[in-house]
C-alpha cells in the first residue's frame, strides 16, 4: 500500500522524478567511475535509460538525457579502466542486436510474419562488406584493385542495406503463397540455405573462401582515423541505431506501418480496406532485412573476420527471443528485449561461469564443466520462452494501441462532438490470446 | 440503371463447382438479397465479385466496367465494400484503428472524422468505445463495427455476407433497420442471409440460390410470398 502510495506520488511529481532520475545517473556513474572491475555498475548505469523510459518528460527530454548518457557519460565512466574496451564491446553489441531485433520486430511483431531465418540477413551485410574489403574479391572481380580502401565501410553500410532489402523481397516472392506455420519453416529453410551457400562458394569460383571465412577484413577509415577499438565501434553503431529507430518510429504510425498491422490482424480484412497484400509484406521483408544488413557490414568490419558460423539458426532464435521478451510489436519493448538478451549473453552467463570456475578452482565447489552457464545459454533461451508464452505473452514493455493526441482532440473538437468526452489515456493493456 | 451485373459466372474451389452460371443483377439504389440454405453458395457469389476467388468462365461488370479478375484491394478501392461472413475486424487494434482503417486510402483527416461521425450516427453504441480493442467486444457490436468500418469507405455498393449471423433478434432488428435507412440514403446494397423472412421484407428483389444455381428471382414481396420459398426458408 505504501508503496503504492509512494510510486503514485512520484508518477504526479516531475521534479521529484528530475532528482530520482539525477540522483540514479550520478551514483551510478560515479560507481562504474571508481569501481572500474564492477560489471553490476555497468549495468546499473545502462539500465537509467529504462528509468528515463518510465519518467513523464517529454519525448525531447528524454532523448537528450538519454543521449548524454550514451554519448558521453557511459563511455566517460568506463574508459577509465582496463576493462573499458570489453564494457564498449558489450554496448557494441547490443546496439547491434537492438537494430536487429527491430527489424525483425517489423517483420514479425507488426506484419505477423514468422520469419526464423532472419539472421541471413545479417549475413548477407557481413559478407558483403567482408568479400570487398578483403583480398577476395581478387578472385572473381573482374576489374578494380581489392581490398578496398577502410573508407569504403561507409559506403558499404548502404549497400549491405540495399543488398539485404533486396534479398528480403526474393525471399519473400516465393514465401507469399504460404502462411503461418508452413512460412516459420520456408522461412527456417531460406536462413539455412544462406548459411550453407557462403559454407561452399569457395569452389568453383572461390567467392565466399568456404569455411575458412573471410579474414582482416579492412577496419573503416575515416579522414585518416582507423576505426579499430569496441569504443570507437560503439559509436558507429549508435548513430545507425539512433537512424533505425527513427525510421521504425516513422514507419510504425504510417500508412504501411498501418497496413502491416491490418494484414497481421486479419489478411482477408484487410484486403477488402484497399490493401495490396504482396506488396504490404514485401516491404516489410525489405526493411526489416535492411536494418540486419547494415548492422552485418558494421559487425564484419568490427570482428575484421566474417565465417558462416556466426550465422546460425539459434542466432535466428535468440533475435526473436528478444522480440517475444520485450514485447511483439513493441519498439521500447524490443530495445529493453535485446538489451537483455545480449547482457545475459556476454556478460551474466559469461560472469556467472568466471565465478563458478574460480570455486571450483579453491575447491569450495564443483560444477561439471558441462552445467557451466555458458553452455545453458539454449537451456536459458527455452525457459525463458516457456515462461513468456504462460504468463506474459506481450511481453515485457506491451506495445500500445495509439491514444488521442491531445491536440488533434482540439482541432476537431468545436466542428466534432464526437471528441468530446474522450479521456486521453486510454489505452487498453488487455491482451487477446489469439 | 444497373451498377452490378453478374453474367453466367462459373467458379470452382479445385473439382467443386461452387457457382454454376450465376446470373444476378443489382440497380442503383436497390437492396437485392441473395437467399439460400448453407453451402449455396452464397458466400462464394460475394467473394467472386470481391476477387478474393476468381471464376474460371463468366463476367462482373460493375459501372459498366468489366471487373472480373480484378484483385480485391483494387476492388475495394473502387467502391464496392465487402463485409464478410463471420465479422474479420481486427481483433488487437482499438475500435477507432478499425474504422480508421476502413477510410485507409483517405489522406484527408478531417474527410475521415466526417465519415466516423456519420459511422456514430448509425452506431451510437460504437462511440462508446473506440478505445476498446476490436476482439474485445461483444458479437453484436463487432458486427456493427465491421460493417460502421465498411461505411468509412464510403462505398457505392455495399455487401453484406450474412450481417444477422449468432446475433440476438432485437440487435437484428437494428441491423436491418440501419441496413434500410442506408439504402433511403442512397446506397445500394447486396445482403446475404438465411434470415430469408427479414432480408425479404426490407429488399426491392430477392434471388435464392441453391447448390451453386440461382432457382428463383423476383421483388421481395413476391417471393416473401412464394410458396417454394416459404416452405424452403420460411418455414
Ligand atoms: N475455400 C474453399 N475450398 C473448398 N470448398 C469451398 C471453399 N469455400 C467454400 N467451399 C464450398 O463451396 C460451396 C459454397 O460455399 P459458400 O461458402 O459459398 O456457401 P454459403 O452459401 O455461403 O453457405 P453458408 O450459409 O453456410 O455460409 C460449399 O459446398 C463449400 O463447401
Ligand atoms: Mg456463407
Amino acid at each position: 500500500m505504501d508503496v503504492k502510495n509512494l510510486l503514485s506520488t512520484i508518477q504526479a511529481n516531475k521534479r521529484l522524478q528530475a532528482i530520482i532520475v539525477g540522483l540514479y545517473i550520478v551514483v551510478t556513474f560515479a560507481s562504474l567511475y571508481l569501481a572500474q572491475k564492477s560489471v553490476i555498475a555497468f549495468l546499473l548505469l545502462l539500465a537509467s535509460l529504462l528509468l528515463l523510459y518510465f519518467t513523464s518528460f517529454s519525448n525531447r527530454v528524454k532523448w537528450l538525457v538519454g543521449g548524454l548518457v550514451l554519448v558521453v557519460l557511459l563511455p566517460l565512466a568506463a574508459s577509465q579502466g582496463e576493462a573499458y574496451q570489453s564494457y564498449m564491446e558489450v554496448a557494441t553489441l547490443v546496439g547491434i542486436y537492438i537494430a536487429m531485433a527491430l527489424g525483425l520486430n517489423i517483420v514479425v511483431g507488426l506484419a505477423g510474419l514468422l520469419d526464423l531465418g532472419f539472421v541471413a540477413f545479417f549475413a548477407l551485410g557481413s559478407y558483403t562488406y567482408g568479400i570487398f574489403a578483403t583480398s577476395q574479391a581478387n578472385n572473381f572481380m573482374p576489374f578494380g584493385h581489392y581490398p578496398l580502401s577502410g573508407e569504403s565501410f561507409w559506403v558499404f553500410i548502404f549497400i549491405g542495406c540495399l543488398v539485404a532489402a533486396l534479398f528480403g523481397v526474393l525471399l519473400g516472392i516465393p514465401v507469399l503463397r504460404v502462411k503461418g506455420d508452413y512460412l516459420a519453416i520456408v522461412t527456417l529453410g531460406f536462413g539455412e540455405i544462406i548459411r550453407i551457400i557462403f559454407n561452399n562458394l569457395d569452389k568453383p569460383v572461390n567467392i565466399t573462401n568456404g569455411a575458412m571465412g573471410l579474414a582482416s577484413v579492412k577496419p573503416p577509415e575515416l579522414f585518416g582515423i582507423q576505426f579499430m577499438y569496441p569504443s570507437q565501434f560503439y559509436y558507429i553503431v549508435l548513430i545507425i541505431l539512433i537512424a533505425v529507430i527513427f525510421a521504425v518510429r516513422r514507419l510504425e504510425y504510417s500508412k504501411i506501418g498501418r497496413a502491416w498491422k491490418a494484414v497481421r490482424e486479419n489478411e482477408i480484412a484487410a484486403q477488402a480496406m484497399g490493401i495490396h497484400l504482396v506488396r504490404t509484406k514485401l516491404m516489410a521483408f525489405a526493411v526489416g532485412a535492411s536494418f540486419s544488413g547494415m548492422m552485418g557490414v558494421v559487425f564484419a568490419a568490427k570482428q575484421t573476420f566474417v565465417d558462416p558460423t556466426s550465422f546460425t539458426l539459434v542466432e535466428s532464435i535468440t533475435i526473436l527471443v528478444m522480440v517475444i521478451l520485450g514485447g511483439m510489436g513493441s519498439v521500447p519493448g524490443v530495445i529493453l528485449g535485446a538489451a537483455i538478451v545480449t547482457i545475459l549473453n556476454l556478460q551474466v552467463l559469461t560472469e556467472l561461469t568466471n565465478w563458478l570456475n574460480q570455486l571450483s578452482l579453491s575447491g569450495v565447489i564443483h560444477v561439471p564443466d558441462a552445467l557451466s552457464p555458458a553452455k545453458m545459454q539454449r537451456f536459458i533461451f527455452g525457459i525463458i520462452l516457456i515462461l513468456f508464452a504462460l504468463y506474459r505473452p506481450q511481453g515485457l514493455l506491451p506495445a500500445k494501441n495509439p491514444v488521442f493526441d491531445e491536440k488533434d482532440l482540439k482541432d476537431t473538437d468545436s466542428n466534432h462532438p464526437m471528441n468530446t468526452g474522450v479521456h486521453k489515456g486510454g489505452t487498453q493493456h488487455v491482451h487477446l490470446d489469439s | 440503371m444497373s451498377l452490378l451485373r453478374l453474367e453466367d459466372i462459373n467458379t470452382f474451389y479445385g473439382g467443386i463447382h461452387a457457382l454454376k452460371g450465376v446470373t444476378i443483377e443489382v440497380n442503383e439504389g436497390e437492396i437485392v438479397t441473395l437467399i439460400g440454405s448453407n453451402g449455396a453458395g452464397k458466400s462464394t457469389t460475394l467473394k467472386t465479385i470481391s476477387g478474393q476467388v476468381k471464376p474460371k468462365s463468366g463476367k462482373i461488370l460493375y459501372n459498366g466496367q468489366d471487373i472480373t479478375n480484378t484483385p480485391p484491394h483494387i476492388t475495394a478501392l473502387s467502391g464496392i465494400a465487402h463485409v464478410p461472413e463471420g465479422r474479420r475486424i481486427f481483433p488487437r487494434l482499438t475500435v477507432k484503428e478499425n474504422l480508421e482503417m476502413g477510410a485507409f486510402s483517405v489522406k484527408d483527416k478531417k474527410l475521415i472524422a466526417e465519415r466516423m461521425e456519420r459511422v456514430f450516427h448509425y452506431f451510437p453504441r460504437i462511440k462508446e468505445r473506440l478505445h476498446q480493442k476490436g476482439g474485445t467486444m461483444s458479437g453484436g457490436e463487432q458486427q456493427m463495427l465491421a460493417i460502421g468500418r465498411a461505411l468509412m469507405m464510403q462505398p457505392k455498393l455495399l455487401m453484406l455476407d450474412e450481417p444477422s449471423m449468432g446475433l440476438a433478434p432485437i440487435i437484428v432488428e437494428q441491423i436491418f433497420e440501419i441496413i434500410k435507412e442506408l439504402n433511403d440514403e442512397g446506397m445500394t446494397i447486396l445482403l446475404v442471409e438465411q434470415n430469408a423472412f427479414q432480408a425479404l421484407q426490407i429488399a426491392h428483389r430477392g434471388y435464392v440460390i441453391q447448390t451453386g444455381e440461382i432457382v428463383m428471382a423476383g421483388l421481395g414481396q413476391e417471393l416473401l410470398v412464394n410458396e417454394q420459398v416459404r416452405e424452403a426458408y420460411l418455414a
